[in-house]
């Protein structure tokens, strides 16, 4: 048996209070990252991806939210029911995180190297001219054109991609374990996203900082993950190596996520097909019932879907599907 | 019959020619090396009705500007825009108003682009109204029709925006541009801020829309896999030019242009893997200010290929056979 994971998420569970009743926007899941990898989440708006991240940072909105049950582990340590004050020592140094919209969360009023160099301070009780020092060689690691200069600029001095540059350095900046990176190439134009990947990818490679990828783009994770996962209402369905799951994917849905999308063929054919559907849209999580919540839009569903909640069970080396009929074909 | 006149007469054939859409400048009086964004830049294309031309680009490289020019949202600063003979660009007041009904757009935000206090059926309605199509007594049926064509149910014309889902809301903007019956629609990001799956549905139906009811569309996007599934012809903008355009197959099998290689080259697809895209093309910086332009080819500051010719003169934009054309000294 290998080593632990670096980060281990056991069971997780978390609920909201809604005016309609409890909805359970994380049921059970399950994740493992070593030191050196990535991992990519996947799924449709309300799938739970983006909340994965916040139970993991310990900033579940509470209330409504509420982490019910489950274990988060890094290097061994729990995080779930530790107490705010060393939970704040661990954010940022441990665990680091980037934002999908890189202007709304850097501050307006500070420059970039002051907002860098703040957490080194704060994390690693660095003197400000170190931290400064630190926040400009993390500028020029991150690959800013002349990082002494451009840590005296304001956030909106910078163009998008630069800004999310700064998030970047500003995450790495205490040298973390974990980095969870939500969408952090959604605002950006597909140019500069490559470079925003190939940074990460090259750092990653260099500091061997295990990486959460949380993204709605397949094409991103074949060609940066080595591990995904797909999520939908609230479950992991779906779980494995890139590979595996790419090239044979089991669950329906994520059968429905590769091929609902028009990917960029090298070789275009004259003759267009209709795109593949999924009929239908993501369930209501307070309206869940007691079977797969994906039952009612899956072409596949048989009578077994709509009673019982299929558990991730082996279809595969390395990979693992919540759905009675790829169960039922691998059994057979 | 001269047969090229009438097919550019055809209703639904869009032609631009030389258009250009300038921000800024001349006009402020205090201030005399006021700054001029060249948005639109010399744009030239045309597309037979019934066929989809799709716009693709950066942000900042002009193609939501040349939209709205064409739908005369924004002033158009030279150029003609010719929809099936009629040159929209020179119309004026109620000449315009009344031939807003021939062209029509939907846009990228399904949220924001529809009247929160108003009643899904009235949104839809509205134009009607506004451009006095059919009789009194027919709208309502008019609007249950639009609705069932989009794939919503008639009950569903008496819901407000927020009561549906970000699909549907792109549905009724759809059914609101369908009303008047256009000849062209144009589409700026239309399922951009849908989910995956959702986009499908959105793309397939306006597939068979324009299949019925013979559209033309012009087709903004940044997303180069949605360009190449809907659009027949496609033309790559930077910086406020076309740099390159040709036939969809001929774009995406055989790209010329160094730019839109390198963007080709940039997005990550499900084919792709960890081990062969570090072996890609890479574009380095941000495209430069379009308030600044330096001489010569605009792409010359980022391009991997650029000579010193490149930073004289501007290429212009050749016909290289097959209606493949590029702007590039080099290629």
């Amino acid at each position: 048996m290998a080593e632990d994971p670096l980060l281990s998420v056991k069971d997780i569970v978390v609920d909201f209070k809604t005016r309609y009743g409890n909805a359970r926007v994380l049921d059970h899941v399950t994740l493992d990252v070593n030191s050196g990898e990535i991992l990519g989440i996947v799924g449709e708006s309300g799938c739970g991806k983006s909340m994965t991240a916040l139970s993991i940072m310990g900033l579940v909105p509470n209330p409504p939210g509420k982490v019910t049950s489950g274990s988060i582990k890094i290097d061994g340590m729990e995080l779930v029911g530790m107490d705010v004050d060393r939970l704040r020592q661990i954010r940022g140094k441990d665990i680091g995180m980037i934002f999908q919209e890189p202007m709304t969360s850097l501050n307006p009023v500070f420059t970039v190297g002051e907002q860098i160099a703040e957490s080194v301070r704060l994390h690693e009780n660095a003197r400000p001219k170190a931290a400064m020092d630190r926040a400009v060689e993390m500028l020029a690691a991150v690959e800013i054109p002349e990082a002494e200069t451009r840590a005296k600029a304001y956030p909106h001095q910078l163009s998008g991609g630069m800004r999310q540059r700064v998030m970047i350095a500003m995450a790495l900046a205490c040298r973390p374990k974990v980095l969870i990176a939500d969408e952090p190439t959604t605002a950006l134009d597909a140019t500069v996203q490559a470079q925003i990947f190939d940074l990460l990818q090259d750092l990653q490679e260099e500091t061997g900082t295990a990486i959460i990828l949380i993204t709605h783009d397949m094409g991103a994770i074949a060609e940066l993950a080595d591990t995904v996962a797909v999520m939908y209402a609230g479950r992991v369905v779906e779980k494995g190596t890139v590979d595996a799951v790419l090239s044979a994917p089991q669950h329906p849905y994520t059968k429905g996520l590769i091929t609902c999308v028009p990917h960029l063929e090298p070789d275009p054919p004259v003759e267009r097909h209709e795109l593949m559907e999924i009929p239908g849209v993501v369930p209501a999580l307070t309206e869940l019932g007691k079977g797969c919540a994906f039952a009612p839009r899956c072409g596949e569903a048989i009578e077994k879907c709509s009673g019982e909640k299929p558990r991730l069970l082996a279809t595969g080396d390395a990979h693992v599907t919540a759905c009675w009929v790829a169960q039922q074909e691998r059994a057979q | 019959m001269n047969a090229a006149a009438t097919k550019s007469q055809e209703s639904g054939t869009l032609t631009v020619e030389d258009l250009k859409v300038y921000f800024g400048g001349a006009k402020r009086f205090f201030s005399k090396d006021a700054a001029t964004v060249h948005a639109v830049d010399g744009v030239s294309f045309s597309v037979p009705a019934g066929q989809t031309f799709g716009v693709v680009g950066e942000s900042g490289s002009g193609k939501t500007t040349t939209a709205l020019a064409i739908m005369r949202l924004v002033p158009i600063t030279a150029g003609k825009v010719i929809l099936g003979g009629t040159a929209i660009s020179d119309l004026k007041k109620e000449e315009l108003r009344s031939a807003r009904r021939r062209f029509q757009i939907i846009f990228q935000d399904p949220y924001s682009s529809l009247d929160p206090r108003k009643r899904a059926g009235d949104i839809v309605r509205e134009p009607l109204d506004l451009m006095q199509i059919g009789k009194l007594a027919e709208r309502d049926a008019m609007v249950a029709e639009l609705f069932a064509q989009v794939g919503l149910r008639p009950e569903q014309r008496a819901l407000f925006p927020h009561q549906f889902s970000g699909g549907q809301r792109q549905r009724i903007g759809l059914a609101r541009a369908l009303s008047t019956r256009p000849e062209l629609i144009v589409c700026d990001e239309p399922v951009s801020a849908l989910d995956v799956a959702i986009q499908a549905q959105i793309l397939n139906l306006m597939a068979k829309l324009q299949r019925d009811l013979g559209l033309t569309y012009l087709f903004i996007s940044h997303d180069l896999g949605v360009v190449q599934h809907i659009c027949d012809q496609v033309a790559v903008m930077y910086l406020g030019q076309i740099v390159e355009q040709a036939d969809r197959v001929s774009l995406f099998t055989n790209p010329r242009h160094p730019y839109t290689k390198s963007l080709l080259a940039a997005v990550p697809t499900v084919h792709g893997n960890k081990r062969d895209r570090r072996t890609r093309l890479r574009l380095k910086g941000d495209p430069p200010s379009p308030i600044n332009l330096p001489p010569g080819c605009r792409f010359a500051s980022r391009c991997p290929m650029a000579e010193a010719r490149c930073r004289q003169a501007s290429p212009p934009l050749e016909d290289r056979g097959d209606g493949h054309k590029v702007s590039c000294f080099l290629v």
